[in-house]
C-alpha cells in the first residue's frame, strides 16, 4: 500500500522491489551491518543458529514456490534436500571432487529426482499429491539408507564424511589488527569456522531470496499463481498445466539441492538422520506460520520457528535444573508439542501468517492519518 | 510353502489393523471431507489408555475396553470441537497441516504421559493359548483382530446404508449446504464422525498393541493406513478393509522375500510404494468415487 501522495509514474516504479530512496539506504545499511557486524561480533553458538536458519530459509524458499505459489502440496522436501546433500557427499567423499564442482550436480540431481516424484502431480492433486510426496520422502530416505545394496555408495547408516570446501587462494592467512591472538577469527583457505560458513551460506541466501522474489513476478510465477487459485481455469487460460507443475517441482527441488549442498559441507558429513520426515513437516509449518505465497513470509517463518526451537533448547536445561523431577524426555516432548501448538494456533487465528500481520502494520503506519 | 502361509497369516492380521485404522480415516473423510493424519495417534491413545486401565488399575478386560472407549469418545469430541471446527471452509493445506500438528501434539502428549519405554499388557488382554487350524498355529489376538474387523465392516456398511445417522453422514459428505437445508445438524454429524474415528482407531490400537508392545512406534501405522486409504479409495468402507488386507499381505511377503536382497526394512516403505503405483494407475483408488471437476 502506497502512502498518501506517493504515486507510481512508470511501470518500472510499480514493479520495483525496493521503491524509495529511504528503502535503498535502509536495505544497503542492513546488508552492510549484516555482513560485517554479525559474523565478527556474534558468538559462535549464535552464528551456528543463524547458519542453520540460513540453510532452512533456502530450502523453505523452494518449498514456498511449490506450495505457496503453485499450490502443489509437498510433504517430502527434506528428501530432496537429502538428494542434493548425498550427491555432493558422494562426489566429494568417493571421487575427491572440490565443493565448487559438485554444486551444479547437487542442484541438477535434486531437481531431476524432484521432477520424477513430481510426475504424479500430472494426474492427482491436493491430498493425493501430499501423499505421493510423503511416499517420496519415505522411499528416498530408505533408498539412500540402503544405497549400498543398489550399487550407490551412500555409506548406509554409517553415513559419509565429507571434506570441507576450500578457497583457491593458497594458504593465505590474514590477521586483522583487532584479531591478534584470536585464532577463531583468523582467515585461511579452508571454510570450516562458523563465521566463514556464515559468509558462504548468506551469499547463497541473498541470491536465493532474490531469485525467488523475482520468480513470482515473471510469467512463470504468474502461471504458478493461476494454477494455485484454480488449475482448471488456468488451463482454460492457456497455461500448460503439466509443464508448469513439473517446472514448479523442478525449481523447488533446485533450491532443495542447494540447501542440501550447503548442509553437507556445513556438517562435513552426510547422514539420513539429518533429513527426517519431521523436517519436511516442520518446513510446511514454517510456511504456514510465515505466510504462504510470500518470499518474506518464508524468511519470517523460518526465523520464528527456529528461534522457538532454540529458545526451547536453551530453556529446557534450565527447567530441568529447577525441577529435577521433570526428565529430559519430557522436555523434548514439550518442545515438539509447543511447535505443533504454535502451528495449529496460526492455522486457526492467522492462516495468512506473520507476513500478513506485518503488511497490515506497514499499511497502518504508511496511511497513518487516513487509515481505513 | 509353510513359510508362505506364515507370511500370509501375518500379513492378514497386520492388514486387518491397517484396514481398521483406514476405516477410521475414511469415516471422517466421508462425513466432513477432512483428512485425518492424526489417526495413528488415536490408535496410540487407545493402546496406552488400555494399558493404564489393565496394568496400573488392574481392571478386568471388559472394563478396560469400556475405559478406552470413553477415552476415545472424549478425545474425538474435544479434537473436533477445538481444532477442526474452526477450519470449516479453509483451504485443504490448512486442514492437512492442522491434523499433522495434532499428530505431533498428541504424540508428544503420549510421550509426556507415559514415557518412551515400551510396555506390555501384563496381565494379558487375550488368553495366551493359541488356536490350531490344521498345521497353522494362530495367536488369539489375530483371531480377535479378524473378528473385530469383520464386525466393524458389517456394522458400518449397515450404518451407512440403513440408519438415519449414517444417511445423514452421507448426505453431509455430498454437500454441507444442502444437508443443512434438509434439517441435518452438520456440526453434530462432524463430531459423531470424529468420535467413531477415534473409537475405531482405538480398538485397532488395542489389538495391535496386544500383538506386539505398547510403544510410541505404533503410530507409524497411522501414516501407512493413509497409504491404504489411497489404494482403497477415499470414500469406500469395504475398500479400506480390502486395501488394508492387500497392503498387509504384500508387506509381509516383501519383508519375507525381498528383505534379504536389500538389507532389510522394506516393510517400512513398501506400503507407500504400492500407494504411489496405485495412484498412477487408479487415481481414485480401487473403490473410490470418480469425481468430475468443474470450474
Amino acid at each position: 500500500m502506497q502512502p498518501a501522495g506517493t504515486f507510481n509514474m512508470a511501470y518500472r516504479q510499480d514493479m520495483a522491489i525496493i521503491r524509495t530512496r529511504f528503502q535503498w539506504v535502509a536495505f544497503i545499511g542492513f546488508l552492510v551491518f549484516f555482513f560485517t557486524v554479525i559474523p565478527l561480533g556474534v558468538s559462535e553458538g549464535m552464528l551456528s543458529l543463524i547458519n542453520t536458519i540460513g540453510i532452512v530459509i533456502i530450502a523453505v524458499l523452494g518449498l514456498n514456490i511449490l506450495i505457496g505459489y503453485c499450490g502443489q502440496i509437498s510433504i517430502g522436501h527434506a528428501a530432496f534436500v537429502a538428494v542434493g546433500a548425498y550427491t555432493a557427499g558422494i562426489l566429494t567423499h568417493h571421487f575427491g571432487w572440490s565443493a565448487w564442482a559438485t554444486l551444479p550436480f547437487s542442484i541438477l540431481v535434486a531437481s531431476l529426482i524432484g521432477l520424477i516424484f513430481g510426475l504424479p502431480a500430472l494426474r492427482v492433486k491436493g491430498f493425493y499429491l501430499a501423499m505421493t510426496t510423503l511416499a517420496a520422502q519415505v522411499m528416498i530416505i530408505w533408498f539412500i539408507a540402503h544405497g549400498e545394496h543398489f550399487g550407490i555408495p551412500t555409506g548406509g547408516s554409517y553415513g559419509l564424511s565429507v571434506a570441507r570446501p576450500t578457497l583457491p587462494i593458497g594458504n593465505m592467512v590474514i590477521t586483522l589488527p583487532w584479531q591478534v591472538g584470536d585464532t577463531y577469527r583468523v582467515f585461511d583457505s579452508v571454510i570450516n569456522k562458523e563465521w566463514e560458513f556464515f559468509y558462504l551460506i548468506m551469499v547463497f541466501v541473498v541470491i536465493a531470496v532474490f531469485l525467488a522474489k523475482n520468480l513470482s513476478r515473471t510469467r512463470i510465477g504468474r502461471a504458478f499463481i493461476a494454477i494455485r487459485d484454480n488449475d482448471l481455469a488456468a488451463e482454460v487460460l492457456g497455461i500448460n498445466l503439466g509443464y508448469y507443475k513439473l517446472l514448479a517441482f523442478f525449481i523447488a527441488c533446485a533450491f532443495a539441492g542447494l540447501a542440501g549442498w550447503l548442509n553437507v559441507y556445513y556438517f562435513a558429513s552426510a547422514f539420513t538422520e539429518h533429513y527426517p520426515l519431521m523436517n519436511s513437516i516442520w518446513w510446511v509449518g514454517i510456511l504456514i506460520v510465515g505466510g504462504l505465497g510470500s518470499t518474506m513470509g518464508a524468511i519470517y517463518g523460518a526465523v520464528f520457528i527456529l528461534l522457538l526451537d532454540y529458545g526451547a533448547a536453551v530453556l529446557a536445561p534450565m527447567i530441568g535444573n529447577v525441577f529435577p523431577a521433570v526428565g529430559n524426555q519430557i522436555l523434548a516432548a514439550s518442545t515438539v508439542i509447543l511447535k505443533g501448538l504454535v502451528i495449529a494456533l496460526f492455522i486457526v487465528f492467522e492462516p495468512r501468517g506473520i507476513n500478513h500481520r506485518w503488511e497490515i502494520i506497514k499499511s497502518y503506519y504508511r496511511l497513518m492519518p487516513f487509515s481505513y | 510353502m509353510e513359510e508362505l502361509l506364515r507370511y500370509i497369516t501375518q500379513g492378514i492380521s497386520l492388514g486387518l489393523i491397517y484396514g481398521l485404522v483406514a476405516l477410521g480415516f475414511v469415516l471422517v473423510y466421508k462425513s466432513s471431507r477432512i483428512l485425518n493424519f492424526a489417526v495413528g495417534e488415536f490408535l496410540l491413545i487407545g493402546a496406552y489408555v488400555t494399558w493404564t486401565a489393565r496394568v496400573v488399575w488392574h481392571l478386568p478386560v471388559v472394563l478396560c475396553f469400556v475405559v478406552a472407549l470413553i477415552a476415545a469418545i472424549i478425545l474425538g469430541l474435544v479434537i473436533e470441537r477445538i481444532a477442526i471446527r474452526p477450519l470449516i471452509g479453509q483451504p485443504i493445506l490448512g486442514v492437512i497441516m492442522m491434523t499433522i500438528a495434532l499428530m505431533v501434539i498428541l504424540r508428544g502428549g503420549v510421550l509426556l504421559a507415559w514415557g518412551a519405554i515400551a510396555k506390555t499388557y501384563e496381565p494379558r488382554l487375550f488368553p495366551a493359548t493359541p488356536i490350531y487350524i490344521g498345521d497353522l498355529i494362530i495367536r488369539q489376538e489375530y483371531v480377535w483382530g479378524l473378528v473385530v474387523a469383520v464386525v466393524m465392516l458389517i456394522l458400518f456398511t449397515y450404518f451407512f446404508r440403513f440408519t438415519k445417522a449414517g444417511l445423514a453422514m452421507r448426505a453431509t459428505s455430498e454437500d454441507h449446504q444442502l444437508a443443512r437445508g434438509t434439517g441435518i445438524r452438520v456440526k453434530t454429524v462432524f463430531s459423531q464422525s470424529w468420535i467413531i474415528c477415534a473409537v475405531v482407531a482405538g480398538i485397532a490400537g488395542i489389538i495391535l498393541a496386544s500383538m506386539t508392545n505398547v510403544t510410541i512406534d505404533l503410530a507409524t501405522v497411522g501414516l501407512k493406513s493413509v497409504a491404504v486409504v489411497l489404494v482403497g479409495g477415499l470414500e469406500s468402507v469395504p475398500g479400506a478393509i480390502i486395501a488394508g488386507l492387500i497392503i498387509g499381505v504384500a508387506e509381509a511377503l516383501a519383508a519375507g522375500y525381498i528383505d534379504p536382497w536389500v538389507g532389510g526394512g522394506i516393510a517400512e516403505v513398501f506400503a507407500f510404494g504400492i500407494a504411489m503405483v496405485s495412484l498412477l494407475i487408479w487415481p481414485w483408488g480401487l473403490f473410490g468415487l470418480r469425481r468430475i471437476e468443474r470450474i
